[in-house]
This record gives C-alpha cells, structure tokens and sequence, in this order.
C-alpha cells in the first residue's frame, strides 16, 4: 500500500477535510467553472485581483479527495502572486501533473509538490488539474465560463 | 470461502442446482488474470461483462475460417456467414421468447436500439402537446433519444418519480399517464440501483390509461434473469451483446412485428432496400430495414453463442445464485456503520438484481475506487450515466459493485475488505 500513503497524503486529506478558501468571493472580479464530465465533479473557482496582483482566489464544489486538496492547495498557493507569477504556477502545476519535467524552471511548487503522487495515476490526473484550468480560465478574464477537462 | 447467505423461507437450497462458479470461471480467460499484483476481482459487470472462450472462439473462428459479407454474395462463404449470422437472430429470438425472429433487430447495443425506436416510432408519431413518460431512474441512453425526439416534434419528456427505497412509484407513475401519453419507456433493471422493475404492472397501467407503446431498456436485466417478451407484455425490448456476456458492438431491439412493420428505415444505405432508383426507393420489411450497411457479422455470431451458453448454465440458476450474493453483500455492509447503501430495502434486496449501490462516509467514491483499484477490486465510482437519479438520491456518485455469473462469496469478503481499507486511509 506504500503507492496509495504516496497518493493520500497526510497534507491532501487534511485539504480534502477542511478545504482552506472554500465558499463564494464577495466582491469578485471574475470566475471560472470546471466540469469534468466523466466524473461529474464540478468546481467554480473565484478570483479577485487588486491591480496585477492576486488578492484571493477561493472555490467551491463537490469533489474527491484529489480535486478538493488540488482546489485547496491552489488557493493558498497563487494568493499573492502577481499575474505573470500566477500564469507560471499554473504552467508548472500541469506540466508536473502531466510528468513533463519537475515543472517549469524557476517556479517553486512548494507544498504543491505533495500532489506529485497523482501522475503516477493517469485516470485522476484531471481531477487535480480541474481547479487549475478554472482559475486559468478566470485569469484570463472568463465570467462564469465553464473550462471541460474532456 | 464463506459460507453464503442464509435461505429466505421457501428459497431453495443450492445444493442440487447449485452453480459450479469456480469451473465457470475456468473458462472466462480474463478473470485469470491480475492487477497490480493481486489477483483481479471483477466487480463491473454491469458497465461490462467478460467473456467465456466459447465467445472469444467463434468470433476468432468466423475471422479465420469463414468470414464474408452477409446477404450479398453467393459464393460460399458469402452463404456460410450469411447462416451463421442468422442462425444467430434465430438464437436471440428464442432466447427471449419472440415469437418470430423477424421481430429481432441487430444494432449496435441498447443505445442504438432506443434511439431507432425514438426516431423511427416517436418521430413520425409523436405531436406537440404529446408526451414520452419515463422514469427517475433512467440511463442517459433511455432520456437523451426522447429528448431529442421531444426537440424535434415539440413533444414533452416527462419522468415518473421513484421512492426512497429506489422504486418506481407505481400510482404516481399510473396519475402521469393520459391520453396526451403516447409511448413510455423504462428500464427493466435500474443500472445504478439494480431495482427490478414490474414490467407487466406497468403494461398493464399503460395500455388502461393511453394508448402508448411501452420501450424496455433491457440491458441490465437480460444477463441476470430469464427474459420472455410475450409474458412481459411491452412492446420493444433493447439489450446489448457485451453485458451478457457477448461481443461488444452488436445489441438487439426486439419490437412487435406490426410495429416494426409501419416503422420507417432508421439509416439508409446498403442492404435495407429491396429496389433504388432516384426517384423512389423500397424498403426491405424488417428485420433488414432497420439494419443498413454491413452489419456486425462476426459479434452476432458471437452473442448467439454467448446466448447457448447463458441458455445451458441456466438463468434460473444464474439468478439465484447472483441473489446470493448481494444478500450476502448487502448483509455484510449493513453491519458497517460508515457504509450506506442506496435504494436497497432493508429485507435484503429481494427486488434487486446483481447491483449494489454505496456511499461511505467521509470517502468520495472516485478515491474508493482507486483504493479498490490498487487491490485488485474493479467497481465503478460515477454517476452512472445517471445524473437526475443521483440528483434525486442527494449525492453526487456512488460506488458500484454488480455481480455477474462467475463472482463469488469470496470476492464478495474481497471487496469488504478493501472498504476496510478505504476506511484505514481516510478514517
């Protein structure tokens, strides 16, 4: 069972339990929904920027373990940053899901690195990068869009 | 291997008529295999089956010794496989109790057979103001082709409500019924629930209050129990060859003679006609009407074989002994306080067939079955393709175990144990 320990992290359940950032963004400056549609797990991730810095990012849904601690640990991770810093963890974030490289150069994924287990299960590679591709979405300007991981 | 469930009052003892599930499994070549280094638990059958060699082997043998087009040439094998392909109608027909094989149509699976029946019953029929009743515990494939249909001809899907326990509400479904009702279409065996509907209850109620035809999805039940269309009542019935253990891409619509007989062509093409010219064609009477292009020879061929095989096991048996084991299941969950199982009633699931439905506390249902995964244990964690019935039970996935004829007590303690598990990680 030393594969699923590296997949369940003791960080990921903790996530997954009492998911940080969780609920609507008042006021908001955009937002984005996630749907994967072979699963049925669907998250919306809300963005409020203040000038060209990330002021907060939060999320809501319903999803497994994987998804939530990703949606989570996203919203801490990008909290702070400046556009362009965002848009590269991002980057990095998926480029390591899709065990493309340890990320991009340059980009420190930090506590993010705990979600590296789940590349070595390709089926539920897309419920850790569903937040992801919602907040992208977000970041680039998207209103209520929804961003589908088929 | 544990001991299984103890006897309802009247059942009989499996002594006698018992399955020998252990040289059945024999001859399922896949079933010998393992996953992640454990040996494979089959517990997805009612996504898909596997497959007994005898299946396997005629569709091989037909490939390598006599593989032709059907109902075109006349050369020899041209005829070998145009006979096989028939006898294999012939088989299907018999199998369910059609009382002519012309009322056998091959398609693809069920989803074809129901979208054939919704374009070409519903649509020449179907008027704004009409409806298509259906009910909550519908697959995708027995709501989406009525909607479409409903689009096209400004009719109105409606659904009959389910109870708690995961039943069709039989005197709500019989108040939804008018004369505005002209076709109903409902599953024999729910997919996510494995309840059993009362298919001549529901004719019954049909043919009292309107004149609509009732369309069974039969995919989930023709594995799991003996099908006989004339004691059924309804008048289309749909399965799939891959989940009774038959070739995948071939499925039948069986439907009423005269029926058929006033339906025009679902796809136009090739073997469907009796006479072109640019100005008008001629249709061939069903079943080719319905059965343009070339067809899936070889898997025809195979689900015939994979009926014998159901037909010398014995349906009667298969069902008792897949009852066995979900009372077992449904026992052994029931003891385990975080698990809660779905629209099963609390007598031990008399009126379900072969699937057991679970939530567990504090596990989202797609981590379950990774964790199940890593063991060796195949469910299915989902919707089901069954989004509004999910929406009315109030979750948004469930696990699946569904049993087919080669499981076993044992598998059953497997997949237990892995639940356990589940619950070691995510306590």
């Amino acid at each position: 069972m030393s594969d699923l320990r590296d997949l369940y992290q003791q960080v990921i359940l903790d996530h997954y339990r009492a998911p940080r950032n969780f609920g609507a963004l008042e006021p908001v400056c955009a937002s984005a929904e996630g749907y994967n549609p072979l699963c049925g797990d669907q998250v919306k991730v809300y963005l409020r920027t203040d000038g060209d810095v990330v002021d907060a990012v939060t999320f809501e849904g319903v999803g497994c373990a994987i998804s939530t601690a990703s949606a989570s640990l996203m919203t801490e991770a990008v909290r702070g940053l400046e556009r362009p810093q965002a848009e590269a963890l991002i980057a990095s974030f998926l480029k390591l899901m899709t065990g493309d490289g340890n990320g991009a150069a340059g980009v420190d994924l930090g506590k993010l690195e705990v979600l590296s287990g789940v590349k070595d299960y390709p089926v539920r590679i897309k419920c850790a990068t569903l937040a992801w591709h919602a907040l992208r979405a977000a970041l680039e300007g998207g209103d209520s869009e929804t961003v589908s991981t088929e | 291997m544990t001991a299984p469930a103890p006897l309802a009052d009247g059942e009989r003892p499996p002594a006698a008529g018992a399955l020998d599930v252990e040289r059945l499994r024999a001859s399922f070549p896949i079933l010998a295999r393992e996953v992640h280094g454990h040996r494979l638990v089959y517990l997805d059958n009612a996504a898909s089956a596997q497959r007994p060699e005898v299946v396997i082997d005629a569709v091989n043998d037909c490939y390598r010794t006599y593989y032709a087009n059907a109902h075109r040439g006349v050369h020899a094998l041209s005829e070998l496989s145009t006979d096989a392909y028939e006898a294999a109608r012939g088989k299907v027909a018999r199998f369910i109790g059609a009382p002519d094989s012309h009322e056998v149509v091959f398609t693809r699976g069920t989803t074809e057979s129901l979208n054939l029946v919704a374009q070409s019953y519903g649509r020449p029929l179907l008027a704004p103001g009409d409806e298509v009743l259906l009910t909550e515990m519908e697959h995708h494939s027995n709501i989406v082709p009525w909607q479409l249909v409903c689009e096209q001809t400004g009719a109105r899907v409606r659904a009959a409500p389910i109870t708690d326990d995961g039943e069709l509400d039989l005197e709500a479904f019989a108040g939804m019924l008018n004369e505005r009702t002209r076709v109903v279409a409902l599953t024999h065996v729910s997919n996510a629930l494995g309840t059993v509907n009362d298919i001549p209850a529901v004719v019954e109620l049909t043919r009292a209050r309107s004149d609509a035809v009732v369309v069974v999805d039969g995919a989930q039940a023709v594995p799991h129990m003996t099908i006989d269309v004339a004691s059924l009542g309804c008048d289309f019935y749909a399965f799939s060859g891959h989940k009774m253990y038959g070739p995948g891409g071939i499925g039948v619509l069986w439907g009423r003679r005269e029926l058929l007989a006033a339906m025009p062509p679902y796809h136009g093409g090739g073997a469907m006609i009796t006479r072109v010219t640019f100005e008008r064609t001629d249709y061939a009477a069903p079943p080719q009407r319905f059965e343009a292009g070339t067809p899936a020879i070889a898997p025809a061929i195979g689900l015939g074989v994979a009926v014998e095989f159901l037909e010398a096991i014995g349906l009667d048996r298969i069902e008792r002994h897949e009852h066995e084991l979900l009372s077992h299941t449904v026992e052994v969950l029931n003891d385990l306080p975080w698990v809660r199982v779905l629209g099963q009633d609390t007598e031990g699931g008399s009126l379900r067939a072969a699937v057991v439905s679970l939530v567990i506390d504090g596990a989202h249902p797609h981590d379950v079955a990774t964790i199940l995964d890593e063991q060796g244990v195949a469910i299915r964690a989902g919707h089901h393709c069954a989004q509004p019935l999910m929406e009315r039970l109030g979750v948004p996935a469930t696990v699946r175990a569904s049993f087919g004829l080669y499981n076993t007590h044992e598998e059953v303690d497997l997949l237990v144990s892995s639940l356990h598990e589940v619950r070691r990680i995510f306590g």
